[in-house]
C-alpha cells in the first residue's frame, strides 16, 4: 500500500537511474524549489509577494492534508493552529526578541501540544466529534485573539513584525525572504514526504483505507490519528511562524472559523491524500483570487464552485484529475483507488 | 528602404505608447467587497464609480480620463497587503482604500514605502498617529469626533451617567476606547459598558443590561445594521432613555432599517447625505439614482477621496504621484475651488481632516440637523 | 428576580430561533449522516429570494413570497438532494460535507452578489407588538416563532411516528438497506426529507427575517448557533434541535447577562465541548451503534 501521489510520477521515475529512495514526488519537489528560487524575477514585489504566500498557505493546507487527506479527520481549527503559530512568532520576535528560528519551532511545538490535547478528548469519542471540537476550538482562538488586547494587540493587530536574517544575511526585501520561504517549504515538505513514506505513514494510509482492517492487524488506530492530527496542526503553526513575518502585520481575521472552512476547500481541491495536492489547492485558493481579480468578489464562487465540480466529477481534488490525465496520455490504467 | 520602415516602427511605438499612456490616469481601489467589511466597502466603491463617471463626464482630471480598478481585499490584512502592492506595482496614481482600519494598518507602509498618497476610509485614531506621511483620511477620527459627543452628552442631553454599547471590531474599540476617557473629563459616569459582536443578530440580552444600568443616555456605536438590531431591540424592553450615536446611528440606513425604533435618536454627525448643505442633498440624489438605495458615509467618502486627488493633481498642474501626497498635506480644499469636495476640508499634517459638523436627531423617519458645529481648528 | 426573567425570557425567544434552524441539521442528518455546513445559508436565503422576487418582477408580497420559496424548494430542496447529495453521497460522508461548505459560500456570495450587499428590510406576517410577561417583555414575532418551533417539532414526531409515509421515512433513515428489501422507494423518501428540510429552511427564514433583516451573511451567525445547539440536544433526533436550541438560547442570554460581554460566545462553545465529553451523542440523542 503506497500512497497514492505516487502513482502518477513513479514510472517516469523507474526509468531514470536514480537511487532507490528518488521518487516522482521528490523530484517534482525539487525541480518546483529550483523553479521558484527563480520564478520572481521580472515579477516585481506583488508577483513575489503572492507567490510567498501561496507557499506559506501550501504548508497549512500540507498539515491539513495530513488530518484530512491521510487519516480522514475533519478539522475545523486549522486556520486557528495557524494563528496561534503568527501570534506566537510575532510575540516571540518583537516583544521578546527571540530570534525567528527558535520562534517558529516554539510555534510548532505549542500547535502540536495543543493538538494532542485537543485530539485526544475528541478522538476518544469518535471520528467526527473531532471537527465540533476543533470548530469550539477555532472560535474561543479567535475569541482570545481579539480579546487579550495587552498580549495580542486586539482588534488593532501587531504590526512591524520582524523579518528573519539568515546566518547575518538580511532577509528584509521581498526576494530574499520569498527564497527564504521557499527553502523552509521545501523542507518542510520533504520531511512530510519521508514520513509518508516510512512504515510509520504506510500504517496512515492503511488507516484510511480501512480503519477496521487496521485496528485488527494491530494498528494504534487512535495514536495514530492523534498523532496525524497534532502533526498536521504543527504544520499549521509553521505556516503561522512564515505568514507572520511575511505579512508584517497580523489581526485576528485571516485565523477565523471561516478561514479554517477555506483551507479545508483547497486540501479538497487540490487533491486529499496527494502529497502535492495542497499546493495546486492552494495555487487554486490563493493565486486563482489574485488572476481573477477582474471577476470582482465573483471568483469566491468561482473558486467554490470549482470544488463543487471537482468533489462531484473527481473526488480526488486536481491531483485525481491530472493522474487521470496523465494515465489516459500513457495509456496505462488508473491507480487503484 | 528597410531602414525607413524601421524608423517609422519606432517612432510609431515611441509615439503611440506615451499617447496612450496620456489618455488615462489610473487609479486603484483597494477594499473590502467581501468579508466583514463587504457593506461599508461596497459604498465605498459605489461613491469611487461614482465620483469617476463624474470626472470623466466632465473631461477627466487635466483632460485625462480616470481608469478606476477595484481589487477586493476580502477584509483579510495580508490579501490588502498584496493588493495595495499590487496596485503600486501596476503604476496606480494613488492608493484608494481600504475602509477598515485592520487591513489599513497592514498595508499602509507599503504605500508609504512608494510614497503614493493613500486616501483610506478608516477613522480608528491609532492610524495617523504612525507619522505615515503618505496616509489620508476621508472623514473625521475618532479622536476628533468624540470629544463633540461628550460635550453634547454633558451640556444637551445632561447625561450623568452614560451606558456605551459598542460593536467588538477596529471601528467600534477604537471609538469605545475614544469615548471613554472623554466621558470622564466631562464628568459623566459610566453606567455599563457593553461589547457586542460584528454580525449580531439579537440584542434583546444586550438591551435588558442597558435597561438594568438605569443609565441617563445611552451611547451606540455599531455599525449600520447592528444599530438598527439594537434600536428594535431597545423598544421592545422599553428603553426610554435618549440613544446618542456618531454618524452611523443617524444613517439613512438605520432609519430605514430600525423604522419608529429609530426616532428620537440623537448625536453627531460626520457627514450625512441629509445635512443641510446643498452639494450633500445632490451627491445623496446621483447615488441613489444610480444604485437604487440611500448612500451611507462611506459612499460619501469614496466620492470625496476621488476629488481630493482631483484636487492635488489639478493644483500641481502635473500627474507627479509623489506630489499628491505633498499638496494634500496640510492643504484646504475650498468649495469654490472644487466643488466635489463636497465642504470645506483641511488636511492637517498627519492625515487627519477636518470639517464643519453636525448635531442630529431623528424625527419621523428623517435625519433633521439641529446644529452645525465649526471646525475645531477655523 | 425580575432582571433574571427578562434574560430568560429572551434567551427562550432566542433560542427558538435556533431550535428552527437546527431542525435541519438533524434532518439531513438522520437521512444522509452528514452536516449541513450550509444549514445557515438555507435559513438565510429564502427571504432573500422573495425580496429580488419582489423586487424583479414588481410582483406584491404574497406573490413575490411563493415565487421566492416556491424557487427556493426547488432549488435547494429537490436540486440540492439531486445534483449535489446524490452524486457525493457514493464518495462517502466526507466530501458531501465539504461540498456543503463550498455551497455555503457560493450561496453566501451569490445573495450578496446578485441582490444586496446591505441588510435589508423583510416583511413580517405577525404584528410586531411587545407583549409582558410576568414583567419581562416579548414580541408577539418571539411568541409565534416559539409557537411554530414547538409545533413543527411536534408535527415532524407525529408524522415520524403515526404516519405509513412518516414510518417508511425513519425506516430509510435508520437502514436504507433493509428497507429497499422492505418495498419502501427509498430514494422517494430521502428526496422527501431534503424537500422538508428546504420547507422548514423557507419557514425560519420568513418568521426570523422580520427580527434580524434579510442579509447575505446571517447565515453565519445563525448556523453556528443552530450547529451548537444541534450537537448539544442531539444530532440524531428532531427534539434534540428544540431542547438544544432552547439551551443554546438561554445560556447565551445568561452570559450576556452576568458573564463578559466579550466572551460570550464562548459560553455556548464550552457547553458544547462539556455535552462532547459528558454526553457525546447529545441531551436527547440516542446511542449510535456503529456501522461495521
Amino acid at each position: 500500500m503506497t500512497a497514492p501521489a505516487t502513482h502518477s510520477a513513479a514510472p517516469a521515475a523507474r526509468r531514470l537511474p536514480l537511487p532507490g529512495f528518488v521518487d516522482g514526488t521528490l523530484l517534482t519537489l525539487v525541480a518546483a524549489a529550483v523553479i521558484l528560487w527563480f520564478a520572481p524575477s521580472g515579477m516585481g514585489r506583488y508577483g513575489t509577494y503572492v507567490l510567498s504566500l501561496w507557499l506559506v498557505m501550501s504548508v497549512a493546507v500540507m498539515g491539513l492534508n495530513l488530518t484530512l487527506g491521510y487519516a480522514g479527520l475533519k478539522s475545523l481549527a486549522q486556520a486557528a493552529f495557524m494563528g496561534i503559530g503568527a501570534y506566537a512568532t510575532a510575540l516571540l520576535t518583537s516583544k521578546v526578541g527571540l530570534n525567528w528560528y527558535a520562534s517558529f519551532a516554539v510555534s510548532g511545538l505549542i500547535t502540536f501540544a495543543v493538538g494532542l490535547v485537543l485530539g485526544f478528548p475528541a478522538l476518544r469519542v469518535k471520528a467526527h466529534y473531532l471537527a465540533f471540537v476543533t470548530l469550539a476550538f477555532s472560535t474561543l482562538i479567535w475569541l482570545v485573539l481579539r480579546n487579550e488586547q495587552w498580549l495580542t494587540g486586539g482588534v488593532f493587530g501587531l504590526s512591524n513584525i520582524p523579518r528573519p536574517s539568515f546566518f547575518g544575511l538580511k532577509l528584509d526585501g521581498a526576494l530574499a525572504f520569498h527564497r527564504f520561504v521557499v527553502v523552509v517549504t521545501f523542507l518542510l515538505a520533504v520531511v512530510l514526504w519521508w514520513m509518508i513514506r516510512s512504515p510509520w505513514g504506510r500504517a496512515f494510509t492503511a488507516l484510511r483505507e480501512n480503519p477496521i482492517r487496521a485496528a485488527s492487524l494491530g494498528i494504534d488506530t487512535r495514536m495514530y490519528t492523534l498523532l496525524a492530527f497534532a502533526i498536521g496542526s504543527a504544520y499549521a503553526g509553521f505556516a503561522g511562524a512564515l505568514y507572520a513575518p511575511l505579512v508584517e502585520f497580523i489581526d485576528p481575521s485571516p485565523f477565523s472559523l471561516s478561514q479554517s472552512f477555506f483551507l479545508l476547500l483547497m486540501v479538497v481541491a487540490g487533491g486529499a491524500g496527494y502529497l502535492l495536492g495542497p499546493f495546486i489547492g492552494a495555487l487554486l485558493g490563493v493565486v486563482l483570487p489574485e488572476w481573477l481579480r477582474f471577476a470582482g468578489s465573483l471568483y469566491l464562487i468561482i473558486f467554490a464552485g470549482i470544488v463543487m465540480l471537482l468533489l462531484i466529477a473527481c473526488p480526488q481534488g486536481m491531483s485525481g484529475l491530472l493522474e487521470r490525465g496523465w494515465a489516459k496520455l500513457t495509456g496505462k490504467k488508473e491507480g487503484a483507488r | 528602404m528597410k531602414m525607413h520602415w524601421i524608423i517609422a516602427a519606432a517612432l510609431g511605438t515611441a509615439v503611440s505608447l506615451p499617447a496612450l499612456a496620456q489618455d488615462k490616469v489610473k487609479l486603484v481601489d483597494v477594499v473590502e467587497l467581501s468579508g466583514a467589511g463587504a457593506t461599508a466597502g461596497t459604498n465605498w466603491k459605489n461613491g469611487i464609480d461614482l465620483a469617476v463617471a463624474d470626472i470623466n463626464a466632465k473631461g477627466g482630471i487635466l483632460g485625462k480620463q480616470i481608469e478606476i480598478v477595484h481589487y477586493d481585499t476580502q477584509t483579510n490584512p495580508g490579501n490588502t497587503r498584496a493588493a495595495v502592492q499590487r496596485a503600486i506595482d501596476e503604476g496606480t496614481y494613488a492608493v484608494l482604500g481600504p475602509v477598515f482600519s485592520g487591513p489599513i494598518g497592514a498595508s499602509m507602509q507599503i504605500a508609504q514605502r512608494a510614497e503614493i498618497a493613500q486616501l483610506v476610509g478608516g477613522e480608528a485614531a491609532g492610524l495617523t498617529k504612525q507619522g505615515n506621511q503618505y496616509l489620508f483620511r476621508t472623514s473625521l477620527s475618532q479622536t476628533a469626533a468624540m470629544p463633540k459627543i461628550a460635550k453634547y452628552l454633558k451640556d444637551t442631553v445632561k447625561a450623568g451617567s452614560v451606558a456605551v454599547v459598542w460593536v467588538n471590531n477596529d471601528f467600534g474599540k477604537g471609538g469605545r476606547d475614544a469615548i471613554i476617557p472623554e466621558l470622564e473629563k466631562a464628568g459623566i459616569k459610566l453606567a455599563v459598558d457593553v461589547a457586542t459582536e460584528q454580525g449580531q443578530a439579537d440584542f434583546a440580552a444586550d438591551a435588558i443590561k442597558v435597561k438594568n444600568s438605569n443609565a441617563d443616555a445611552v451611547f451606540v456605536y455599531l455599525n449600520e445594521e447592528e444599530s438598527a438590531r439594537f434600536l428594535r431591540a431597545a423598544k421592545q424592553q422599553g428603553i426610554t432613555k435618549p440613544m446618542v450615536g456618531e454618524t452611523t446611528l443617524l444613517g439613512a440606513k438605520v432609519i430605514e432599517l430600525a423604522g419608529d425604533a429609530a426616532n428620537g435618536v440623537k448625536g453627531h454627525v460626520g457627514l450625512s447625505i441629509d445635512a443641510p448643505i446643498p452639494a450633500f442633498q445632490e451627491f445623496g440624489k446621483k447615488f441613489q439614482a444610480k444604485y437604487n438605495y440611500v448612500s451611507d458615509h462611506n459612499g460619501m467618502k469614496g466620492y470625496m477621496a476621488v476629488y481630493m486627488v482631483k484636487w492635488a493633481t489639478e493644483k500641481q498642474k502635473k500627474f507627479d504621484k509623489k506630489g499628491v501626497a505633498d499638496t494634500l498635506r496640510g492643504a484646504t480644499i475650498k468649495t469654490s475651488e472644487e466643488p466635489g469636495i463636497l465642504i470645506e476640508t483641511t488636511i492637517e499634517k498627519n492625515g487627519d481632516l477636518d470639517r464643519e459638523s453636525f448635531l442630529a436627531e431623528v424625527k419621523d423617519g428623517k435625519q433633521v440637523i439641529t446644529a452645525t458645529l465649526p471646525k475645531i481648528n477655523p | 428576580m425580575a432582571e433574571f426573567l427578562a434574560y430568560l425570557i429572551a434567551g427562550i425567544a432566542t433560542g427558538a430561533i435556533y431550535a428552527l434552524a437546527a431542525i435541519g441539521f438533524t434532518l439531513v442528518w438522520q437521512t444522509s449522516q452528514t452536516i449541513n455546513f450550509a444549514q445557515g445559508e438555507f435559513v438565510m436565503l429564502p427571504a432573500v429570494l422573495v425580496l429580488l422576487a419582489i423586487k424583479l418582477f414588481g410582483a406584491p408580497i404574497w406573490l413575490g413570497a411563493l415565487i421566492g420559496i416556491a424557487a427556493f424548494i426547488l432549488i435547494f430542496g429537490v436540486g440540492f438532494k439531486l445534483t449535489v447529495v446524490d452524486p457525493m453521497i457514493r464518495h462517502g460522508v466526507l466530501p458531501l460535507a465539504i461540498a456543503t461548505m463550498a455551497l455555503s459560500i457560493i450561496m453566501k456570495e451569490g445573495a450578496k452578489d446578485g441582490f444586496s450587499a446591505e441588510a435589508q428590510k423583510f416583511p413580517s406576517f405577525v404584528p410586531t407588538e411587545t407583549i409582558s410577561v410576568f414583567g419581562a417583555a416579548i414580541s408577539l414575532q418571539h411568541v409565534a416563532i416559539i409557537a411554530v418551533a414547538f409545533g413543527v417539532i411536534g408535527l415532524l414526531q407525529w408524522f415520524v411516528g403515526g404516519t405509513r409515509l412518516g414510518r417508511q421515512m425513519q425506516a430509510t433513515a435508520q437502514n436504507p438497506t433493509v428497507a429497499r428489501i422492505l418495498g419502501i422507494p427509498v430514494e422517494r423518501m430521502v428526496l422527501l426529507t431534503f424537500v422538508i428540510n428546504a420547507a422548514l429552511a423557507v419557514v425560519a427564514s420568513v418568521l426570523i427575517s422580520p427580527i434580524y433583516l434579510a442579509k447575505f451573511s446571517n447565515g453565519e451567525v445563525i448556523g453556528l448557533f443552530a450547529f451548537i445547539a444541534a450537537i448539544v440536544g442531539g444530532f440524531n433526533q428532531v427534539r434534540g434541535a428544540l431542547v438544544g436550541g432552547l439551551i443554546v438560547g438561554i445560556v447565551d442570554s445568561m452570559a450576556a447577562a452576568y458573564i463578559s460581554t466579550s466572551y460570550r460566545l464562548a459560553v455556548p462553545l464550552v457547553l458544547l465541548v462539556i455535552v462532547i465529553l459528558v454526553k457525546p451523542e447529545g441531551l436527547m440523542g440516542r446511542k449510535e451503534e456503529r456501522r461495521v
